[in-house]
């Protein structure tokens, strides 16, 4: 914006007008430049920054017990799988395992924190698309997670659940009731989602056809997750590099076929599904025994460097820790979904109307703090 | 041909919305359904779960006598520098010198509510409690000393 207020105007005519809001106490803090001819986007420019905590190099001052929890604020919908990813990738510097029954416990909290993010989702996308009743239908069965979450975890959102060598305390007594009567309550109402979304003649109008990602351009932009299974690549870390157990579970990786916007909606659906499932076959196995492996006081891991990769409601999360043998990490990096999913933006929208632009936005499922950091 | 199709977009289109205006309207109808939490005006009844993190307390005796040796374990685990310990050399009955806290004090402003510190914790003089309403007008109010006046540490706890 020019001083006056009037949009900038480029030699060829194009208007750039900059959407977003800015203020970082807003969430979503995305600020999107947008050149247009018309209503017709001709470039997308996404300015990042807004909301960078810094929770990279924050980390090299902390221990290996400490830096986990800021990584709740990361990707803060699958708190608990960015929780994972770290405690993982500690667990391969001490060449330790967590127990069986840690690791049972971890995929049952992931996969509701995958479930309760998807119904996010769900209902901000209807929120997006103009439909304000799907973010209520998605924030009743969300809520009744978030309250197993409180009562298991002691936090809704950021749990800090995860510790190196397991889980930090062992399930609630009601734990396996409460899920139970959830996952019951979630699969009756998955037929209302789709009464009221998905076969919508308005939705499918502005879903369908919009947004295209071929699949050599979901891999060659690095995009993961939902966004990447909606173009048909498979590349499900749980299927592809298992971790935690998740060998043992039985799950079908869902693709999409279109790689428009209804193609990822589809997918994400399907998703919600799976999740489903997995709790099912484990929520009534859940082995007896110690729920967290025997640490050291202090953790030192040893010279050398290690990864590990997760797949959070997003996408691939990978941690890289550069370990000089002290007691904190000498470098740490996270390869974020959202960030790769991020950049096929612009391939997306280029040649879309601006109205589309939300289409895509709502599909990709973008967390700013992820991209940023 | 064309008006046939015509129609036809237009009878399914119609059908596909008002099978989502069925649902609202029947949650509308049945206003028993709806599970709205009436938060401020349920506070009477309101209990939030057991182990919820609302903010760090150290729990007192009825001889005002807290399980805190000044060992500083919370104040290294913590991540953001919440805690800080003040500790003092106190003389025992027996002429020998111990280490005592004097001030535990809590910046419940920085605190995020990891549990780290009462994890850490090896005499479980520290705990979480579940009041949330932590708004007040000043920032200083929230500099929180949680160990009372004239307290001290409880026998047998090393």
């Amino acid at each position: 914006m020019s001083l006056l207020g009037a949009p900038e105007v480029t030699e060829d005519g194009e208007f750039i007008i900059n959407i977003g809001p800015q203020h970082p106490s807003t969430h979503g803090v995305l600020h999107l430049k947008v050149w247009l001819d018309g209503e017709m986007i001709k470039k997308v420019q996404p300015h990042l920054g807004y909301i960078h905590r810094s929770i990279e190099k924050m980390s090299e001052s902390l221990s290996y017990r400490n830096f986990i929890f800021a990584t709740s604020r990361m990707d803060y919908l699958s708190a608990h799988i960015n929780n994972e990813a770290c405690a993982l990738t500690v667990e391969k510097g001490l060449q330790i395992e967590a127990p069986p029954r840690a690791q049972v416990i971890r995929i049952i909290m992931a996969e509701l924190t995958r479930l309760s993010s998807h119904q996010l989702w769900w209902g901000c996308t209807g929120l997006d698309l103009g439909a304000v009743s799907p973010f209520f239908f998605a924030f009743r069965e969300r809520e009744a997670i978030m309250e197993i979450m409180e009562e298991t975890c002691g936090a809704r959102l950021t749990q800090n659940y995860m510790v190196p060598g397991g889980v930090m305390y062992d399930i609630h007594p009601n734990f396996q009731n409460r899920v139970k009567t959830v996952l019951k309550q979630i699969k009756e109402n998955f037929k209302e989602y789709d009464q009221l979304l998905t076969g919508n003649v308005i939705f499918e109008g502005r879903t369908k056809g919009v947004g295209y990602l071929s699949p050599e351009d979901a891999i060659s932009y690095g995009c993961t997750g939902p966004t990447a299974r909606g173009s048909g690549v498979s590349c499900d870390i749980r299927k592809w590099f298992p971790y935690d157990g998740y060998e043992k579970v039985q799950f079908e990786e869902i693709l999409g076929t279109g790689g428009d916007c209804y193609s990822r909606y589809m997918v994400r659906m399907a998703e919600m599904k799976q999740s489903v499932y997995i709790i099912e076959q484990l929520i009534d196995n859940i082995p007896e025994g110690d729920f967290q492996a025997k640490t050291k006081n202090v953790i030192k891991l040893p010279k050398g460097e290690f990864y590990q990769r997760v797949e959070t409601a997003r996408g691939e999360l990978g941690v890289y820790i550069v370990s000089d043998g002290a007691a904190s990490p000498y470098r740490i990096k996270y390869r974020s979904p959202n960030f790769s999913n991020l950049s096929a933006l612009e391939h997306m929208a280029t040649g879309a109307k601006i109205g589309d632009l939300v289409a895509i936005m709502a599909t990709i499922d973008l967390v700013i703090p992820d991209v940023d950091r | 041909m064309f008006l046939k199709d015509y129609i036809g977009t237009v009878y399914k289109s119609s059908k596909s919305l008002l099978k989502g205006m069925k649902l609202t309207g029947y949650y509308f109808s049945h206003p028993k359904k709806i599970l709205t939490e009436e938060y401020p005006d349920n506070r009477a009844t309101l209990k939030m779960a057991d182990r919820f993190r609302g903010e760090v307390v150290m729990p007192h005796d009825e001889n005002n006598e807290h399980r805190c040796t000044g060992c500083q374990a919370c104040e290294i685990a913590c991540p953001n520098g919440t805690i800080k310990i003040i500790t003092k050399q106190e003389l025992q009955p027996d002429g020998k010198k111990k280490k005592a806290i004097d001030t535990f004090v809590y910046h419940l402003e920085l605190c995020t509510m990891c549990n780290l510190c009462v994890v850490a914790c090896p005499s479980d003089a520290i705990a979480m409690a579940q009041t949330f309403e932590h708004s007040v007008y000043d920032k200083k109010q929230l500099k929180k000393t949680l160990n009372k006046p004239g307290s001290k540490i409880m026998e047998g706890v090393e």
